[in-house]
């Protein structure tokens, strides 16, 4: 091993010299070019073949499949041979309760209504995580940003419930908001009514209980992102501040909020993506509630296409929640990750 | 070995000078901010720990005492509760299943996931971009938009039980791993490269005796990341996994057995504690890998 770095930075034979100084790639010595080329494409069908096999299996063939099932009526027990094509049916059911007059207003009530509640509390989530979630997370971080014993342990703490499986912190609070749970108790304890329909049935309360609890799983993240921000902030800059009279406020507000602002725009991805696709928290959470009352997109999807079979219009929602989330996603990497990426390390310098 | 895996960690962020930060800062700023952030800490130490706690002793008690005594001391204390969950072998069988399609999963997601990384990295030919923009949007298909013709795919080619699972979840997990290790193969310096193949190794020996062993942790981090989310699942192991308990991940499992004993929710969160414990600890041991992946896979 040290042997061949020494030859890398020591004299260099001529001929490999000038190879490498090109803008060919590097390539193994070999004398003859098109057994190279041969040679370079096995190697490649070797390296990556399996991760493609596997991806375009079992990623990219399901999500088409999922974009062809759509456009059938289709109970996912017969074959698919014998489902009906009915163009894009599912997602006019989806989205204005199809264009059958007839059947209008039941298809209203039975796919248009329980999605569209699904899209708003998708929608909610995503929006109330960057207006609760950021600034909560960030002022944490800003203050927990200084040295005071057991800052380590409380980071790790914090972090906790990131790393929780969701079944397990949705058991947790299932039992704890029990209507005749221990958060009643505490509630009626301090002298306050608990919500009249329980909490997580209640028809308001619902929703922003499922709120709370996302915001005490995933808020860990924000916290332990920023600082991770906050650290590679160089204390020269917060002690001239102070120097010059900025108040603790203006300090942060000035510098370290700015100069963490790329690691605020990552959250902010990964905040939007997970809200986007938010399953397995609500899913433990009794299925989006018994009437729905804080169901997701991707609850619904489940509950319509794998619980009542019916695969052709729970396939319509997953498109939908893919359009979505790309739609989301693209436009924030075009528009507002770009800059952060510029300076990624581009290529390795050239000999 | 030192001097040559230092320049790995270049991608990876900055790490804070520590010794430097603190020095100056703490004798100046007034002591009496320190309790704010104390404090802080506080609230959120128990706002965080609070549920866990109660969970973890809620396990040790009676169903009348957590209905009349839910928050002081279980009294008695009832070791039985995590006692019998320990000594049936549905628990140590979901738990051996769980570890096992973590551990062949995370396996199998960063062999795969380096050996593509590699290519996408470090050769040049026509459709890399290509390819690399396919993973890239791999990130945007969760398993929540494929997992009904996902189904269907698995039965057809009759791939049931933890085989089931553990395909697709590397297939699945491929995309984060080679958006993290490719800009951090690529910061490799090409010298070691030139001079491997100088030396008259090939592409694959230098792959398997310098690039892995260079790429170690970058390896961690995504193995970490795709263990968590293995250990994690929930979603396929529902669809897949139906019937007999013993043949269930742990998180399907809880709440199978939630389902089972819906009156006893002692034992509930008995269990849920037992499953939970374990991994939280080495999770949080890996705190720093986790963090670093998470950043890495949105700015690379």
């Amino acid at each position: 091993m040290t042997a061949l770095e020494t030859s890398g930075t020591g004299t260099v034979p001529a001929a490999a010299a000038s190879a490498a100084a090109g803008d060919a790639p590097h390539t193994p010595v070999t004398p003859n070019p098109r057994k190279a080329k041969l040679r370079m494409w096995a190697e490649l069908t070797l390296f990556l073949g399996p991760a493609l096999v596997l991806f375009l299996t079992f990623v990219v063939y399901p999500v088409i499949s999922a974009a062809r099932y759509s456009l059938y009526q289709w109970n996912g027990v017969e074959q698919f041979s014998d489902a009906t094509f009915i163009g894009f049916e599912n997602y006019a059911r989806a989205l204005f309760g199809g264009t059958d007059p007839a059947t209008k207003s039941a298809f209203m009530t039975a796919y248009t209504e329980p999605f569209q509640a699904a899209f708003s509390h998708t929608i909610a989530i995503l929006v109330l995580s960057l207006l609760i979630q950021l600034p909560l997370g960030l002022l944490i971080a800003l203050v927990l940003n200084r040295r005071f014993p057991g800052r380590a342990s409380v980071r790790v703490i914090m972090f906790a419930p990131y790393v929780l499986s969701e079944v397990i912190a949705g058991i947790m609070w299932l039992i704890i908001f029990d209507p005749n749970g221990v958060a009643t108790r505490l509630v009626q304890a301090v002298g306050l009514n608990p919500p009249a329909g329980g909490w997580l049935e209640d028809q308001t309360w619902g929703f922003w209980t499922v709120f709370f609890i996302i915001t005490w799983k995933y808020i860990g993240l924000a916290v332990i992102l920023f600082l991770a921000g906050l650290s590679g902030v160089p204390q020269e800059l917060q002690d001239a501040a102070s120097i010059d009279g900025a108040s603790w406020w203006q300090t942060q507000w000035r510098i370290n909020i700015p100069l963490i602002a790329p690691t605020i725009r990552i959250w902010v991805f990964l905040s939007l993506i997970g809200s986007i696709q938010l399953f397995d928290m609500v899913w433990v959470l009794n299925q989006g509630g018994t009437t729905g009352q804080y169901s997701t997109i991707a609850t619904y999807m489940m509950q319509i296409g794998f619980f009542r079979s019916d695969w052709g219009f729970g396939s319509a929602i997953a498109v939908i929640m893919f359009l979505l989330s790309f739609a989301v996603a693209s436009f924030y990497m075009l528009v507002v990750l770009r800059r952060d990426n510029a300076d990624r390390p581009k290529k390795v310098k050239q000999a | 070995m030192t001097a040559t895996s230092s320049p790995a960690t270049a991608p990876q962020r900055p790490v804070s000078p520590p010794h430097r930060r603190y020095a100056k800062g703490e004798k100046r700023s007034s002591d009496r901010s320190v309790y704010l952030s104390i404090g802080v800490a506080l609230i959120g130490v128990a706002v965080t720990l609070g549920p866990i706690i109660y969970l973890v002793v809620g396990g040790l008690r009676t169903q009348q005492d957590l209905s009349t005594n839910p928050t002081g001391i279980p009294d008695p204390i009832m070791w039985s509760n995590y006692g019998n969950i320990l000594t049936t072998d549905i628990f140590w069988r979901q738990a051996a299943n769980s570890l096992l399609v973590a551990t062949l999963t995370t396996a199998g997601v960063v062999l795969f996931g380096t050996m593509a990384a590699y290519p996408l990295a470090r050769y040049r030919f026509r459709g890399r971009e290509g390819i690399f923009l396919m993973f890239t949007t791999g990130l945007m298909f969760p398993l929540t938009v494929a997992v009904l013709p996902l189904y269907l795919l698995l039965r057809d080619l009759g791939l049931s039980g933890l085989p089931g699972l553990i395909i697709p979840q590397i297939a699945f997990g491929l995309p984060m791993t080679i958006i993290i290790l490719r800009p951090f193969l690529r910061a490799l310096p090409t010298e070691l490269e030139e001079a491997a193949f100088m030396d008259g190794v090939s592409r694959i020996g230098f792959f398997w005796r310098m690039l892995l062993p260079l790429a170690k942790p970058g390896m961690v981090t995504v193995g970490v990341l795709a263990f968590i989310a293995s250990w994690n699942a929930y979603l396929l192991p529902l669809l897949l996994l139906t019937g007999d308990p013993r043949g269930m991940t742990l998180p399907l499992g809880i709440t199978t057995f939630q389902g089972q004993y819906a009156s006893a929710t002692t034992l509930i969160m008995a269990y849920t504690s037992l499953a939970m414990i374990p991994a939280l600890i080495f999770f949080l041991v890996m705190e720093r890998r986790i963090v670093d992946g998470l950043t890495g896979a949105v700015k690379g």
